[in-house]
Order: structure tokens, then C-alpha cells, then sequence
């Protein structure tokens, strides 16, 4: 075979080191596209929403007309069937977290309760919905309530509540726990008492991210009839008489955020439109805040326990 | 202190165990019904997936008995809710496969470049900056991107195309590709770092390049992880509803242009819901079939992706 010059390796050896720069930049550019969009994104909703932004927005109830209308059922409804989706998706995440990672023997049960959870991270949230349409809606007869809507959110982000607790109670060393048996602390009080205590920040970090996702989800609700004109808040939870709790508002009918939004998108006048950026941001800055929370407990957490 | 403060009391120290956890036999009785309720919540999520299953099937069970599976699969019309309905699936199914295709001829390139500049090349600081604000791009709500795609990105590349109409599946499928981006480079990164460093330093001992052993040595030794990325972004893809519905129509059209607006099988079960459908009537079967459809294409997907990894596993 023929060796190639020494000048010849030199330049394939030049061109490799700038195919390497350039692909450096290239990498850096692909990074940044994704920023920019998020940065295009407040920054559209911003130019189009901030005129609306003014108290009068949260306090009115939508309207025909686009410069009367506002959000306040809607985030009276997001907060209702967020309460609902926490209460129903927090305990049941959690125990199942820990069943799987504290408690669970290895046989085809847990591999079977295993491969379904993974599954059901990757259904598409629609999919969601029609399940709780046909189940929640109609045979367990909840109706276009907020229960339903609660549950169907819950259903939705329990996967992403326990698979940060089980990475989370995974991260704490089986010497926490042996010290606590050698105690003579049995399971229960093992988990609860220490392994729990210590994989809080983990736990918390999931619950965050799932209930920001739950507000953003508009698909699910639309398919189990989340109205998009509500002019009334639900009864109040708390009364001035005897028994001074009230349930009613699980029954009631509801909007949520997104919803509103999708509604105003979806109109052709272009001020509707502004309405729509106005609610968008709202959101964008509920979410972002939560997850920007939830990566500080990450980060906080991560740094402060040395094992 | 004096030694006989120190000194235990066993008596005393056998009944505040008592008193804090009971007698053993209540002790172990208690352990089991917290462990049942456990198994319970862990079991509950296998009884969503039955609900799933069992909602999808039943109904579309009812919508088979008055449509013809042929018809659904073979018809080229899908006009349910007109006068004379026709029930053929295809236009809503190219209107997915276009529009999922458009997002990952943007998201593949772009989640693999990130995922090797991010484990590659960034330093440990940068990384710690980019990757929590990337990972935020998939946090904000699907109806943001809609708007964003109808209001921001269309009239955009309409200076660019001058004839593109204000639904198409173009800007929808861009800002879907955008929008998992995230999911792809993340998995991706996950298997690029888990590659062995010998294989990675074996490379570098030849005197290859960073984009020379990524691409070479990387990439076919993480091809597992980094298809298991791509699948995940394929499902998001197709099963992505509020973009779609706002940028891409409602109208179901059976054509491959991404010029064209046209309903994905999402689109259509929201333009159902919003509707005021009778229960039981063949339009409100119609959306679970549809939604049957849904996660057959995902199944198949995710199968074909199974195989495709189990192929192509390479372990240390």
C-alpha cells in the first residue's frame, strides 16, 4: 500500500479539527434554536397579552365582547380541579412508589405493574380522555363536573409522581435503612420515619412538575366537557352555616385555563386573540414558576445531602 | 451528668417501645395493612390501563357493528358528521403520519445534535444551565404552542410561501417537532453518557475527533437508547392534539402535501367534543375508534421500535 505523504495527513488531520469547530458551533446553534423559541414565545404572548392585563381581567366572567371579558372562572376552575388532581394523584403516587421500591417482591406482579406504568407515560393525554368519557362521564355518572375533570388529570400525571419517587427513595443508601431495622424499627417505621424523610425533596420535585403539567393539559378536558363559556363561580367550599363545608362544587361544571384560551384562539376577531395571549401568559408564568421551583428542590436537595 | 442518670431503666425502655408501637402482634398486623394499601395503589395503576383498553374496545366495539371495519380501513372519505356519512379513516391518518413526520424531520436532527454537543462538548457548568431550560420548552402548555403556531409561525412562513393557507400542517408540525426536542436530546444524552469511557477513550487513542467518535462510535453503541429517544418522540408526535387542532384544521383531507390543512385523528375527536353529541350515537363511537386507531399506531411503532433495539443492543 501506498503511504500517504506527510502533508497529506497534515491536511486530512487540519480538516477533521475543523469539521470538529464547526460541529461545536452547529451543536451550540441547535441549543440556542430551542431557547429562542421559548424566548419567541413570551415574548409574542407578551406584545399581544400585556394590554390586557389589568385587574379587571382576573375579576370578570368571559363575555361577547373581548374588551369586557375575562379570566375569572377559569382560574377559579383551575384551582378547583387542580385541589382535586393533588388529592387524588399525591397518596396514590406516593404508595405506589413506595410499594414498588420499598415493598415489592420480585415476581411477575411488580414486572407486570412495572411495564404498565412505563406504558402508561407514553398514552397520549387524549387518550385519557376518552377513557374518562366513557367511564367517569357516563358510567360512574360524575358528569361534566369537576370531579371528573380532578380525576382525569390525577389519572394522567400519577406515572410522573412515581417514577420521581421511586428515584428518589432509590437514591437513599441501604445503610439508612439497616441502621433502622438494627433498631429495631420495623418497615413501616423505617420508610416513614427515615427513607421518607430523606427522599422529600425528590418527591416534591414530581409532584411540582406533574400538577404544572396537569394545568397546562387542555385535551383530556375538552374531550370530557370542560365548557368554555362559564359566567358563575362553583358553590363555595366553605359556608357561613352548619355544617360550614360544602362539596357541591365537585359537581359543578367548570372551565379551566387553557380551555379559555383554546376558546379565544380558536375565535377569527383578532381581539379575542389578545385575550387568548393574555391567558397564555398567565399560564406560561404559572408553569414556569413551578418549574423553575421544582429544579431549585432538585438542585438544593442534590447539593445539601452528602451520604 | 452523674453515671446513675445514664444508667438504663430496661423496664422502662420496654414499655415506651410498647407504648410508640404497640405489641407485636398489633405491630405486625398494622405493617400489613399499610403494605396492602400499598400494593393497592400500585396495583391501581394497572387498572387505568385496563380502563383504557376496556372503553376504547367497548365502544368502538358498538361503532363496528354499524360501520364496516373494511369501510373504516379502505374508504377514502371521512364525513361523519354530515348528511350522508362516510367512515374512512385514511384522511385523518395521512393528516397524523404528515404532520408527526414534519416534527420529527426537525426534532431527530436537532435532539441528536444537542444530545452529543451537550455530552460531548459542553463543559459541566453549561450543561447545568442548557439542559433545565431546554427541558422547560417542554413544560409550557400544548394550547401555548397552538397559539403560537397559528399566530406566530404561520403568518411567518407565509412571507416566506406566499400561497400557504392559514391551516396547514407545515407550522403545526414544526412547532411539534420543536416542542419535543427536549424529550428526544435527553433520552439521547442519557445513552450517549452511559456508553463505556474506554470505548470513548479507545476512540480518542486513534486520534479521532469528538464529532468523529460520536458519530462513528457513539451513536452505533447507543443505538439502543437513542432509538428508545426517537420512539418516545414518534408518540408525542402522533398523539399531539392542541397544536394540531388550532394550526392544521378540522378538516379531514387525505393528502401528503404539509402545504395543506387537514384533521389529525386528534383534531377530530376535539372538533367531536366540542360539539354537543348525543351518548351512544355513532359520531360519539366514532371518536373512541378513532382513538382506537390512535394507540394502535402507537403500538406498532413502539413494537417495531422494540425489535429494532433488541437488534441492534450492544452491551458491555
Amino acid at each position: 500500500m501506498e503511504q500517504p505523504s506527510a502533508s497529506a495527513i497534515r491536511k486530512s488531520v487540519a480538516g477533521n479539527k475543523t469539521r470538529d469547530k464547526v460541529f461545536a458551533i452547529v451543536g451550540l446553534i441547535s441549543t440556542f434554536i430551542g431557547m429562542l423559541t421559548l424566548a419567541a414565545l413570551l415574548f409574542d404572548l407578551s406584545v399581544d397579552g400585556l394590554s390586557r392585563m389589568k385587574p379587571h381581567f382576573f375579576t370578570s366572567f368571559p363575555s361577547r365582547f373581548a374588551g369586557q371579558a375575562g379570566i375569572l372562572s377559569s382560574w377559579v376552575g383551575t384551582i378547583l380541579v387542580m385541589i382535586v388532581t393533588a388529592l387524588a394523584a399525591v397518596p396514590i403516587g406516593i404508595g405506589a412508589g413506595v410499594y414498588l421500591e420499598e415493598y415489592a417482591p420480585k415476581n411477575w406482579v411488580t414486572a407486570l405493574i412495572e411495564i404498565n406504568i412505563a406504558n402508561l407515560a407514553g398514552v397520549p393525554s387524549i387518550v385519557y380522555g376518552l377513557m374518562a368519557l366513557g367511564l367517569f362521564v357516563y358510567q360512574f355518572k360524575f358528569g361534566q363536573s369537576i370531579l371528573s375533570a380532578g380525576l382525569t388529570l390525577a389519572l394522567l400525571i400519577l406515572p410522573i409522581i412515581i417514577v420521581a419517587t421511586r428515584e428518589s427513595l432509590r437514591a437513599v443508601p441501604g445503610s439508612m435503612r439497616e441502621a433502622a431495622y438494627a433498631l429495631g424499627a420495623t418497615k413501616w417505621q423505617t420508610t416513614s420515619d427515615h427513607v421518607l424523610p430523606y427522599s422529600m425533596g425528590g418527591i416534591l420535585t414530581g409532584v411540582i412538575i406533574g400538577l404544572s403539567r396537569a394545568i397546562g393539559e387542555t385535551a383530556p378536558l375538552i374531550t370530557i366537557g370542560a365548557l368554555t363559556f362559564i359566567a358563575f363561580l362553583p358553590d363555595a367550599p366553605v359556608k357561613a352555616e352548619f355544617p360550614f363545608i360544602s362539596f357541591d362544587w365537585l359537581w359543578s361544571p367548570y372551565s379551566v385555563m387553557p380551555i379559555q384560551m383554546f376558546n379565544w384562539v380558536s375565535r377569527p376577531q383578532a381581539e379575542f386573540h389578545l385575550n387568548a395571549a393574555a391567558t397564555g401568559l398567565v399560564l406560561m408564568v404559572m408553569t414556569l414558576a413551578m418549574n423553575a421551583v421544582a429544579i431549585y428542590f432538585r438542585y438544593r436537595f442534590r447539593k445539601r445531602i452528602k451520604w | 451528668m452523674s453515671k446513675s442518670e445514664v444508667a438504663i431503666d430496661y423496664t422502662d425502655v420496654r414499655e415506651r417501645i410498647r407504648s410508640h408501637s404497640g405489641s407485636v402482634a398489633s405491630r405486625k398486623i398494622r405493617e400489613r395493612i399499610i403494605e396492602g394499601g400499598m400494593f393497592l395503589c400500585a396495583v391501581f395503576s394497572v387498572a387505568v390501563t385496563v380502563g383504557i383498553v376496556w372503553v376504547l374496545v367497548y365502544e368502538s366495539w358498538n361503532f363496528f357493528r354499524n360501520v364496516s371495519l373494511i369501510d373504516f380501513l379502505t374508504d377514502t372519505q371521512w364525513t361523519v358528521l354530515f348528511e350522508n356519512p362516510r367512515y374512512g379513516i385514511l384522511p385523518l391518518v395521512t393528516g397524523t403520519l404528515v404532520t408527526s413526520m414534519i416534527a420529527l424531520v426537525v426534532a431527530l436532527p436537532l435532539g441528536t445534535i444537542i444530545a452529543i454537543y451537550l455530552s460531548e462538548y459542553a463543559n459541566s457548568t453549561v450543561r447545568e444551565i442548557l439542559k433545565p431550560i431546554l427541558e422547560l420548552l417542554s413544560a409550557v402548555p400544548t394550547v401555548v404552542f397552538g397559539y403560537f403556531a397559528l399566530l406566530f409561525v404561520t403568518p411567518m412562513l407565509q412571507n416566506i410561501l406566499p400561497e400557504l393557507p392559514g391551516f396547514n400542517m407545515l407550522s403545526a408540525g414544526i412547532v411539534i417537532g420543536i416542542m419535543i426536542v427536549p424529550y428526544v436530546s435527553s433520552l439521547s444524552e442519557d445513552a450517549m453518557k452511559a456508553v463505556p469511557v474506554t470505548i470513548r477513550e479507545g476512540s480518542y487513542a486513534m486520534g479521532a475527533t469528538r464529532v468523529q467518535t460520536a458519530l462513528r462510535v457513539l451513536m452505533p453503541a447507543a443505538f439502543s437508547g437513542i432509538a428508545s429517544a426517537y420512539v418516545l418522540g414518534f408518540s408525542r408526535a402522533v398523539g399531539e392534539t392542541m397544536v394540531v387542532a388550532l394550526a392544521a384544521g378540522t378538516q379531514p383531507n387525505l393528502t401528503l402535501n404539509p402545504m395543506e390543512g387537514a384533521a389529525t385523528i386528534t383534531a377530530y375527536i376535539v372538533q367531536v367534543s366540542l360539539g354537543d353529541l348525543p351518548h351512544g350515537s355513532i359520531a360519539y363511537q366514532s371518536i373512541f375508534a378513532a382513538g382506537l386507531t390512535l394507540m394502535v399506531m402507537t403500538l406498532v411503532f413502539n413494537i417495531g421500535g422494540y425489535f429494532l433495539r433488541k437488534r441492534f443492543r450492544e452491551v458491555y
